[in-house]
């Protein structure tokens, strides 16, 4: 498993060096890709180096991921892409950000679903969270943050 | 001297209020198990854009002092550190709680926070106007060579590997180039309209360095935290001074160690601290009281910590190189005001930058006094549950890369960057060196640029930027700090 991950971490650093260190040599004018140039001789060189490290198995650096990790990480991470990427424009930042804090509050506090008082908890919580980044960025830093159906 | 003429801007009422907002909050950030100094500045670049550049660098500065002290408060209550340059703290200073001396513990923390950072801040007063000078006399081929040092050194220190370093570095370089080219205006690598501008430094650095714990904090699934604070008993201060005092040793040893560390690029707080703690244990005449809850050790580790943050910004100053990945996150919250650092920095900016500095030195007291006084409610705030601080910080992180430039572009690069640096982080590659080349990509293009273009009309490339005494010197750093690495590395493979 982790041998795998391995090769697909650096090879997908070495596929990007690629691209990198191709577009740098064949795009004009050449002058403008100078540096790119040298960076990507030295980005794909290094990057190769990792990649053939990792096919042999002799690629030991970090601790990889478990099955446990990406099914855990993976509630949070869809919905923070979901936020990010489509309801902050639709729905308003605010509007957005405090469905997406109170989901991940939901899909992550320990305590039982069927309790009330967890229930009430993260309401507030998320409550008290919209307003110090309303009052913080609406009001003191004046950010206009995207407004879609909502605010 | 020039420092004193400047102390008067420190003073005015908004910069102590920013400069006690920053100390609170710092030193509760820095308490909170997952919230970095570097992660800490970084999402508080963003508040700093409605103000002065003095006003805002007094905050980060504030932020970053107090940050690195606060991480002591978790390391001494709840074993657990707030920063990686809090480790050597947790093996004598929980030991101490534990036997009942936990405010004592607390205070000798915050004291030898205190001697150690007044120290690197003196160092830093009277180091950086002598490097600037020096640094005067560099031409462009020396600039790009140092540029080229301030990611190797951290690429070959910081990662898992030391391939895997240098090719973060390359990575951070890499995106550097992304967005229009400074000479000839052509637009580079833009593969989505977001980055048509080029990646901007602050969404990628909160990216960079928050995303990656938010989904560390997700990948813990739903738990509870279970971490048992030890109750503080009071103990009287001066008797604490006094304690501090009568350890010469591990207060010298930790804060020179300390700030001979800060001075090179890279190396960062965890290795200051572990090291004087390790260097305190072996001149100690009480070396088996180590790891028991011994004074020495928390007074060692903790002066080397805070020691370690002004000289971390002599390299920066001067040459624009940072010493530590907080001091690159605090260029980026330099170059936003318009500030960008070098060896005229003192003649351009002298009314920004000594109140900076100025600033760091009252901080620190504020650090000792605050410290001592909020540390059993920093430690209180610790044990918020992850959850909820992995929410906070997305939330934050979000509002905060928005805020740059009023774009979603820039939550997008953010968000990409940092999703792909937890990955990649999880198979040895590091944010530090990747954040390095993406600041000094763009000095280390321009100077890389225009010398060739001298070069040209002298004696070609080669002899321009590999001939010459400062050159030589420089180029052998790079190959020294790399070889170094690789050969401790084979090193450390070899003996496990």
């Amino acid at each position: 498993m982790n041998i795998f991950q391995h090769k697909l971490s650096s090879g997908f650093v070495a596929g990007l060096a690629f691209i990198v260190c191709y577009i740098s040599f064949t795009r004009q004018p050449s002058d403008a890709y100078l540096f790119p140039r040298v960076i990507s001789v030295f980005f794909l060189t290094l990057s190769l180096w990792t990649f053939f490290k990792a096919l042999l198995g002799l690629s030991k650096a970090g601790n990889g991921l478990t099955l446990n990790m990406f099914r855990n990480m993976l509630p949070g991470m869809l919905i923070s892409s979901i936020y990010l990427f489509f309801a902050a424009k639709f729905l308003g930042f605010y509007t957005a950000t405090a469905i997406a804090f109170f989901l991940l509050l939901t899909a992550y506090d320990p305590e039982s679903y069927s309790s009330v008082n967890s229930w009430v908890k993260r309401i507030i919580i998320t409550a008290c969270f919209i307003a110090i980044m309303y009052t913080l960025f609406a009001k003191i830093l004046v950010v206009y943050t995207p407004r879609g159906m909502f605010i | 001297m020039d420092f004193i003429f400047y102390f008067g801007e420190v003073f005015t009422f908004t910069s102590m209020l920013l400069l006690i907002g920053g100390t609170i909050g710092g030193l509760i950030m820095g308490a909170t198990p997952g919230l970095s100094p570097t992660m800490t500045v970084a999402l508080l670049i963003p508040f700093t854009f409605n103000m002065t550049p003095v006003h805002g660098l007094i905050l980060l500065g504030a932020a970053y002092t107090s940050t690195v002290a606060g991480g002591a408060v978790s390391a001494i209550l709840l074993k657990i550190p707030g920063a990686p340059a809090n480790i050597a703290t947790t093996l004598d200073g929980n030991a101490m709680a534990r036997k009942g001396e936990g405010a004592k513990a607390l205070q000798l923390s915050f004291i030898a926070s205190l001697i150690g950072g007044i120290f690197g801040v003196f160092l830093l007063i009277f180091l950086t106007p002598v490097l600037a000078k020096m640094a005067n006399s560099f031409g462009y081929s020396h600039t790009f060579w140092l540029a080229i040092i301030g990611v190797t050194v951290i690429g070959s220190l910081e990662a898992g590997s030391v391939v895997k370093g240098l090719l973060s570095g390359c990575i951070g370089m890499w995106l550097a180039t992304i967005g229009f080219d400074d000479i000839q205006g052509v637009k580079r690598f833009v593969f989505h309209p977001a980055i048509a501008g080029g990646v901007n430094i602050i969404p990628a650095l909160i990216g960079l360095f928050a995303i990656p714990q938010v989904i560390t904090m997700f990948a813990k699934g739903r738990f509870q935290n279970d971490v048992e604070q030890i109750q503080v008993k009071k103990h009287p201060i001066a008797k604490a001074f006094q304690e501090v005092f009568s350890r010469k040793r591990a207060l010298i040893i930790g804060t020179s160690i300390g700030s001979l560390i800060g001075l090179i690029p890279g190396v960062g707080g965890q290795i200051a601290g572990l090291l004087a703690y390790d260097q305190a244990k072996k001149f100690s005449p009480e070396k088996k009281k180590f790891g028991t809850g011994h004074s020495e050790g928390v007074i060692a580790a903790e002066s080397a910590n805070n020691a370690m943050v002004g000289p971390s910004l002599v390299p920066l100053l001067t040459l624009s190189i940072p010493g530590s990945p907080t001091a690159a996150v605090l260029l980026g919250g330099l170059i936003i005001h318009g500030i960008f650092p070098g060896p005229t920095l003192f003649q351009q900016y002298p009314e920004v930058i000594w109140p900076f500095i100025n600033s760091m030195l009252i901080g620190q007291i504020l650090m000792c006094i605050f410290g001592i006084y909020i540390a059993s409610l920093a430690a209180r705030v610790a044990q918020v549950p992850q959850f909820i601080m992995a929410a906070i910080v997305l939330g934050l992180a979000a509002f905060g890369s928005f805020a740059v430039q009023q774009s979603m572009g820039d939550v997008y690069v953010m968000v990409v960057l940092g999703t792909m640096m937890y990955f990649l982080e999880r198979f040895g590659f590091s944010a530090a060196p990747l954040v390095l080349g993406l600041i000094l990509g763009p000095i280390a293009e321009s100077n890389f640029v225009t010398g060739s273009l001298i070069s040209t009309a002298q004696n070609g490339p080669f002899v321009y930027f590999f001939t010459g005494g400062l050159n030589i010197l420089l180029v052998s750093i790079v190959m020294l700090s790399v070889g170094f690495s690789i050969w401790s590395e084979i090193n450390t493979k070899r003996q496990s």
